[in-house]
């Protein structure tokens, strides 16, 4: 069975938009209510490889997409959640994919999406005492949010 | 620390030898690691964001400074990504040039890090004759694309520069003299048994640590996940040339070390069957490439370390609107996590070595008591146990 097709058939209603770019690129959009569930069926079920997450600032809103590899197939299957607001917040997959830690951490600090039930959400790639609310990849740039005291 | 009798050993974050800084810190119960805490960004370049301000092509010099022993790697996939939102592929002999330099890559990559590995264990003979041999590669680099490192090679769409017939004969007698060397090596390192006895069992990682941390490269194969991009997602010439992926299954240092040394010759034989496609031949070098249109693309190389993955999404202009960047390392160095815990701390340089994680850190080493915080080792220190427990190895002392 092709790739796309058996996703069809194991993530069923919970798929919102489905984007074949060509045989190995799949993209998903999935409800954030539906995150943990779909990962973990990606993750485990049909043993997909954790490959890394990119978040992405869409001028107002955000989106994650969550990269897994499916490497019998040599695809990769994007699963996207777009985030609405100024203050986004989506579940930690920590609890699915131990390895996972690290990017959200990376997230968290650059683009402001907070992790909800992360074991450890504390600055990775910034300083220890990086301003507050400055977010750096963010479209409006790293000068608004608060002051550093320096 | 609740626990006085706990020791944190920092590692890092700078040394002199390699790029990239980081900083490990070793939680230990007198010599035995019992858990290890990764800290990154003491170098971190925005590349991402720069990414944003640049222009397509430029974008692809940008990124071959990630990293300065792969260098080749990033823009390998960068161009993969770009190309695969143009929904294009390379004229065939762009293929084989970019597949040429990719494999020398591979080889000069190995050869250092059988060096550095050989460092750390006191084998410092080891250390002289592998990077002795990797310097004929980065000659060999310096006569194709006129840099020995950073080569300016790729473009979206195809290669800069053409490999020319008359330098292939020198090149072919290069790739002869090295085989020869890659095997002497290959045979002094795998049948010593002081080396077998110093990473056998060392660092072991399961299939389940590769499925939990989704660790790539000669790190996975060495632990029997054969995952590798040039196979599973063919690219390039790779699917036009024969070669086979090498895999092991015991995980440990030794295996990771043999996955590697393995694998310089499946690079050599790349390299020959891709010159012997190209000689004698004329043909197009690149695909003109005017505009990319709004898309996203993901593009990716199985850069020496292991997969590097490049996620690339256009509004339509002339820059990226997001660009994603991930070294293998950035999942292989999470491993540390299951590899070091319960391993002594003589074993630990050769663990985190045994990743080949650009490894940058090691010289600031130091051991600090975390009741007092008394200094009590540094990296050279380190060093040292982790010699002088093959000497005692070597004298019959201890097996």
């Amino acid at each position: 069975m092709k790739l796309a097709d058996s996703l069809k058939e194991k993530l069923g209603e919970r798929i919102r938009e489905i984007n074949i770019h060509n045989e190995r690129r799949i993209y998903l959009t999935v409800d954030v209510k539906d995150l943990l569930e779909c990962a973990g069926i990606l993750f485990r079920e049909m043993d997909g490889r954790y490959i890394v997450a990119s978040g992405a600032d869409n001028s107002g809103s955000f989106e994650i997409l969550y990269h897994f590899g499916f490497d019998r197939q040599g695809s990769v299957v994007s699963l996207r959640v777009l985030l609405a607001g100024k203050d986004p917040e989506v579940p930690s997959l920590s609890a699915v994919i131990p390895g996972i830690t690290y990017i959200e951490r990376e997230m968290w600090e650059l683009l402001g999406i907070r992790f909800t039930g992360h074991p450890g959400l504390r600055h990775f790639l910034l300083r220890e005492d990086w301003p507050q609310g400055n977010y750096p990849l963010r479209k409006e740039g790293a000068t608004e949010g608060e002051k550093s005291e320096e | 620390m609740k626990n006085k009798k706990r020791v944190i050993i920092p590692i890092g974050p700078y040394h002199p030898l390699l790029e990239e800084p980081e900083f490990f810190s070793l939680y230990c119960d007198g010599e035995t690691v019992v858990d290890v805490e990764w800290e990154a960004g003491y170098n971190h370049r925005a590349i991402e964001k720069l990414s944003e301000s640049k222009h397509w092509d430029q974008v692809t010099f940008l990124v071959e400074r990630i990293c300065g022993i792969c260098s080749t790697s990033h823009p390998f996939a960068y161009c993969n990504a770009v190309e695969d939102i143009l929904g294009i592929t390379v004229p065939e002999r762009a293929k084989y040039i970019r597949s040429i330099i990719g494999e020398m890559e591979r080889i000069h990559s190995h050869l250092l890090w059988v060096g550095l590995a050989g460092h750390f264990l006191g084998y410092n003979t080891v250390f002289m004759w592998a990077w002795k041999y990797r310097e004929t590669i980065l000659d060999m680099f310096e006569m194709i694309t006129g840099n020995r490192n950073h080569y300016a090679m790729f473009r979206i769409g195809g290669v800069r520069r053409d490999i020319e017939d008359g330098d292939i004969p020198s090149l072919r007698k290069v790739l002869g003299e090295m085989e020869g060397k890659l095997e002497m090596l290959t045979r002094a390192v795998l049948d010593d048994p002081v080396l077998a006895v110093r990473l056998k069992g060392v660092g072991v990682l399961t299939r389940r640590d590769i499925k939990d941390f989704g660790a790539v490269g000669p790190v996975a194969r060495a632990s029997g996940v054969d995952f590798d991009v040039r196979k599973d997602d063919p690219y390039a010439a790779y699917p036009l040339v024969k070669w086979k992926v090498i895999t092991t299954g015991n995980g440990d240092v030794f295996d990771k070390a043999v996955v590697r040394l393995l694998e310089t010759f499946e690079s050599v034989s790349i390299i020959r069957q891709c010159l012997d496609a190209i000689e004698g031949k004329k043909g197009e070098i690149e695909n003109q490439v005017r505009e990319v249109p709004a898309g996203q693309g993901i593009g990716r190389h199985e850069a020496p370390r292991g997969e590097c993955f490049h996620y690339v999404r256009s509004d339509g202009a002339n820059s990226p609107v997001r660009h994603k960047i991930r070294a293998p390392s950035y999942v292989n160095i999470p491993t540390f996590k299951a590899s070091c815990t319960g391993q002594t701390i003589s074993d630990v340089a050769i663990i985190l070595a045994g990743v080949d994680p650009c490894y940058c850190c090691t010289e600031r080493v130091a051991v600090y008591d975390a009741g007092n915080k008394k200094k009590l080792y540094g990296f050279p220190e380190l060093v040292e146990m982790s010699r002088k427990k093959t000497e005692r190895i070597i004298k019959g002392e201890m097996k």
